[in-house]
């Protein structure tokens, strides 16, 4: 079983406002000098047979079509 | 004409939509998500309400339920789609219109009369307004900021396809006021605010939301 791992993250100049939301809780709870939180996804996906160019290819096209949308976000995908 | 509204599973307002289609002197045809049938409309309406339970991105699993293939490939040809609030947010996750919908920038949850000056009135949703028009509509959206590159949003103010702006406080943080634009052709429109909830005088607003389902006809008479 390959197990593949897909990073979410929104792009720079696009407006997080969940990560703002941490950044704003954490100083109240005794986190002081936090000055930037992004919040993006992490999917796990895992495919039948080895890892292959193949079948990172292939998640890579998931991340494309359906796990972001490239308007407003940005991916990775690596092996587990 | 023979108007569709698609039921996907959580859209709260399609009733209200088929409601405000009848008002506009058409009849309403319910659609559904998991059909890959039309059933012969001239027009379709996706509406507003949290399709899949807004899961992994507004609007993102809705653009590919089955129904979608037939809208799609119906507005790539011409045919009318309006896009209302979730149904916007369908339309840009589709690539029908460019930009996307995020999380609204002060984070709280909108319900509130909104002013809207009505820009493009060329389009078969907004022929019944003058240009310039000012109007008031109901605005809800948790995830209503529109989004999109400078260049893509200097491309939509010099094709003149922003279709409605808000007026008074930008409710959401929408790049340039902009609550709803239009693909080039300016069949597909996508509007944040819902003209639906406005009109009748017994609830909502008014009736300046009516303009919106009349407009089909003066367009199919123009």
């Amino acid at each position: 079983m390959a197990r593949y791992v897909v990073d979410v993250m929104p792009k720079p100049e696009i407006l997080d406002p969940q990560g703002k939301a941490v950044l704003g809780a954490l100083p109240r709870l005794g986190f002081a000098g936090v000055v930037e939180v992004r919040q993006g996804k992490r999917f796990e996906v895992e495919i039948e047979g080895d890892a292959t160019p193949d079948s990172l290819a292939e998640v890579q096209q998931m991340a494309e079509t359906l796990l972001s949308n490239p308007v407003i976000e940005d991916y990775e995908v690596h092996l587990a | 004409m023979r108007v569709g509204v698609v039921t996907f599973p959580g859209s709260l307002d399609d009733v209200d939509a088929r409601r405000a289609v009848r008002f506009g002197g058409h009849e309403a045809v319910a659609l559904w998500h998991g059909d890959h049938d039309l059933q012969g409309v001239d027009a379709v309406v996706l509406p507003g309400g949290f399709s899949y339970g807004d899961y992994l991105r507004c609007g993102a699993i809705s653009r590919f339920a089955p129904v979608m293939t037939e809208v799609i490939e119906a507005a790539g040809k011409g045919m009318p789609v309006l896009g209302i609030c979730n149904g916007f947010q369908i339309l840009c996750e589709s690539h029908l219109l460019p930009g996307a919908l995020i999380r609204n920038d002060h984070r709280k949850f909108n319900c509130v009369d909104q002013r809207l000056r009505i820009e493009r009135v060329d389009t078969p949703w907004t022929s019944a307004y003058s240009a310039g028009q000012e109007v008031t509509v109901v605005l809800k959206n948790g995830e209503g900021g529109y989004v999109a590159s400078e260049e893509v949003l200097d491309r939509l103010e010099g094709e003149g396809r922003v279709v409605a702006r808000y007026l008074g406080d930008n409710p959401n943080g929408s790049l340039r006021d902009i609550a709803g634009i239009s693909n080039e052709r300016g069949n597909v429109v996508g509007l944040m605010p819902h003209p639906e909830h406005a009109v009748e005088d017994l609830c909502g607003p008014g009736t300046d939301g009516l303009g919106f389902f009349t407009s089909l006809a003066a367009a199919a008479f123009a």
